[in-house]
């Protein structure tokens, strides 16, 4: 039996509102379970994993990434995405089915569980197409490929256009009592917009892509969920209006949940002013208005969650033309330092920013972990909260650097990653 | 400005416009001359690097290339980089490799020459990008401005058509605002990019209102085979809305002048009557865009350059 002592940091634990001084607490693994959570515990025949006064906390959880492979292993594979997961603290993060083959069929679901398993040092958790091909059309094989481990339904990077098949895109995942995550966004409001239409793309003379296009499948999706008392969850929020929609839904008892990017919280369209591709994203970056408003429904907790929508790109695909650069920018290795504004800003507790980043995903798709009660997994991340770094992503894990944070000074980061009881990633080695 | 980017007005400040304008009056001259050669810029290379054709812009730093006699050479790319597997950088860094003088970029994307600056050593003079920036078309049209008006502050001028996808109009928002003008803008709603009062201007979708009292009316290319049915229904409802005629010219100040970059859809935005004759200047404008870009080169790839 394998044993792991982590001592000498702030424990902070959502699922059971722990949060103890430095030293009040140690955790003890056995294996691949916490077997004890508690003061002066015994170090007998154990590793010590000395977490230096930081914090320790329940392993994160993103809900959203693209680890493409299948298909565009160029970008990112199970092993350098898995890798990239553990050193930015994520030990469970799911992937999306915009890989190639699509993952709408159980034999990729599969295929990724299996190389996952060999080559990830963290827990890759599925998410299959909620249509054939991600075409909107024909709905998948909901049931086969959740037997074969898909975690949840999304087309995610395109709306499912059509309202009809929406509807019954959610009314049949009932039957799986399956979460479906939308991108929502209307593609022909959207046109040929690539930033946020407001000042900055009139001045930039670059097409908008206005607030309203993800309003507005914001309200159909929840009107359908109203409809069809299916669990829709809202992926990457970036508007005010998204958020009051959400609100109001929420008050109403809806089953809508939603989550924020760590760039859509802290960086607004402003950034695009030197036509940098890496600050291409889908939703666009939106206005200081915007950003506020996703900062307080963070707290609130009208926003569940932080999920990095990590989207690897080869740098020479971004060194084109703004509109023809591929949306999106890598975040697993950014996004504690990064979101760790909103606790420096007094916006959340330490608690609540574990909260949105690890108990509340693992409740929203029913994953065990985002605790650190007895019985459950060994996943723990140890966190320096004022921990001053250079980010290059040429040092970092994954393959691509498309970050708009390339360069910069960072504050907060991930010490340690423990999956199953076993040390995946330290800081110092 | 030696060795500076000209990426657009924005960047610019009012006394480097002026400078700017006060070099292209002593270009004029050589323009006259019998033999329209100087050896300003003897032994320096000048590149057109096109993305996109633009068979004015280029022949017009063309012969300004020519008559300061600079080497020049025109670089045509056709399609964008993805279409070619071939990034932006691999481009710049070709260019570089050949040690140009200076480089000159269209493309119909915005930013394009933005990214390239930085790669390049040499100056860049942005001849269009996208819906961004034309900044020597602006120049050309405020140094014809301040030919037929001594000057520029105090003005009021009137930009009417397609605004949102225009990058000769920002630039000339940009460029008559610095020099103390009042800019207004015309055109229907689909037209008016969202909030762009916040460059400056006010907006109007009246033409009549838009042009009353204007010293100077502007009137843009619109690119009928791309809009028509979408950002207007129809070229006869735009005409009868916002095409210029003499009626219409009535309500804008009796020496107004009208003018258009080129080139003219007839009958469209300028009636055929007022494309040809006072108080159109659009002539003018092409006149003054070879002495214009002739600064613009001279300024920052002249003497001292790398």
């Amino acid at each position: 039996m394998s044993r792991l002592l982590i001592r000498n940091g702030r424990v902070l634990d959502p699922s059971q509102e722990l949060d103890a001084a430095v030293g009040e607490r140690e955790i003890l693994i056995e294996d691949d379970r916490i077997a004890a959570l508690g003061a002066d515990l015994s170090a007998d025949g154990a590793t010590i994993l000395d977490a230096g006064g930081a914090w320790i906390a329940p392993g994160l959880i993103d809900l959203h990434t693209h680890l493409r492979e299948p298909g565009e292993e160029y970008k990112e594979d199970l092993a350098s995405g898995g890798a990239a997961a553990v050193a930015g603290g994520f030990t469970q993060i799911a992937c999306m089915a915009n890989t190639h083959p699509v993952n709408d069929d159980p034999s990729v679901t599969r295929y990724i569980l299996d190389r996952a398993a060999k080559e990830s040092p963290a827990k890759i958790r599925p998410i299959a197409a909620a249509t054939r091909g991600l075409e909107g059309e024909v709905m998948t094989e909901m049931m086969a490929l959740q037997e074969a481990g898909a975690v949840a339904f999304s087309d995610d990077g395109a709306s499912i256009m059509d309202a009809g098949v929406m509807r019954r895109v959610l009314d049949y995942s009932k039957m799986a009592r399956a979460v479906v995550i939308v991108h929502a966004e209307d593609c022909n409001l959207r046109g040929s917009g690539v930033v946020n239409e407001g000042p900055v793309s009139t001045r930039l003379g670059l097409p908008g892509n206005p607030a309203a296009a993800e309003e507005v499948m914001v309200a159909r999706d929840i009107r359908l969920a109203s409809l069809t008392g299916a669990r829709l969850h809202i992926a990457h929020v970036s508007t005010a209006g998204s958020v009051h929609m959400i609100r109001k839904a929420r008050e109403a008892g809806l089953q809508v949940t939603a989550e924020v990017t760590p760039h859509h919280l802290t960086l607004t369209d402003e950034e695009t002013a030197n036509f940098d591709t890496n600050t291409r994203v889908a939703p666009p970056l939106r206005s200081r208005a915007d950003v506020e408003a996703l900062r307080h429904a963070l707290a609130e907790g009208v926003i569940d969650v932080i999920a990095t929508d990590h989207a690897p790109h080869a740098t020479y695909e971004k060194e084109v033309e703004f509109t023809e650069a591929p949306p999106g920018m890598i975040g697993l290795e950014t996004a504690v330092a990064v979101s760790l504004d909103l606790v420096r800003e007094g916006l959340l507790s330490p608690l609540e920013y574990i909260r949105r980043l690890s108990t509340n995903p693992a409740r929203l798709l029913g994953f065990e972990g985002g605790g650190l009660a007895v019985g459950q997994p060994g996943d723990v991340v140890v966190i320096d909260p004022e921990r001053a770094w250079t980010y290059d992503p040429a040092q970092g894990f994954s393959k691509s650097r498309n970050s708009p944070w390339s360069g910069h000074e960072m504050t907060g980061r991930v010490l340690a990653t423990v999956v199953d009881g076993r040390v995946v990633y330290d800081l110092e080695q | 400005m030696i060795g500076r980017d000209i990426l657009g007005i924005e960047d610019l400040s009012k006394e480097d416009i002026e400078t700017i304008l006060d070099t292209a009056v002593r270009m004029q001259e050589i323009g006259t001359r019998e033999v329209k050669k100087v050896p300003t810029l003897r032994g320096r290379t000048q590149i057109n690097l096109f993305f996109e054709p633009s068979t004015r812009t280029q022949t017009s730093f063309e012969i300004a290339g020519k008559r300061l006699a600079a080497d020049v050479v025109n670089f045509s790319v056709a399609g964008s980089s993805v279409s070619k597997r071939e990034t932006l950088l691999d481009t710049a860094k070709t260019l570089d490799a050949m040690d140009p003088d200076v480089v000159v970029v269209r493309h119909k994307v915005a930013g394009v020459p933005h990214r390239l600056a930085e790669v390049l050593r040499a100056p860049v003079i942005n001849a269009g990008d996208g819906a961004h920036e034309h900044p020597s078309q602006a120049l050309l049209d405020m140094l014809t401005v301040r030919e037929h008006k001594k000057c520029i502050e105090g003005l009021t001028v009137t930009i009417i058509g397609d605004i949102a996808h225009s990058r000769v109009a920002r630039s000339n928002i940009y460029g008559f605002t610095k020099l103390g003008a009042e800019v207004r803008v015309a055109g229907p709603p689909t037209m008016l990019p969202a909030d762009v009062e916040s460059l400056g201007v006010k907006a109007y979708t009246n033409l009549r209102e838009a042009i009353d009292g204007a010293d100077v009316l502007m009137a843009l290319r619109i690119q009928t085979e791309r809009l028509e049915g979408a950002c207007f229904p129809s070229v006869r409802e735009y005409s009868a809305t916002f095409g210029l005629d003499r009626a219409k010219l009535h309500f804008a100040k009796e020496d107004a002048i009208v003018m258009h970059p080129g080139p003219v859809n007839r009958g469209v935005e300028l009636a055929h009557e007022l494309a040809d004759h006072r108080p159109s200047v659009i002539l003018d404008q092409v006149r003054n865009g070879v002495a214009l870009r002739m600064a613009l080169l001279y300024l920052v790839a002249g003497r001292g350059g790398r």
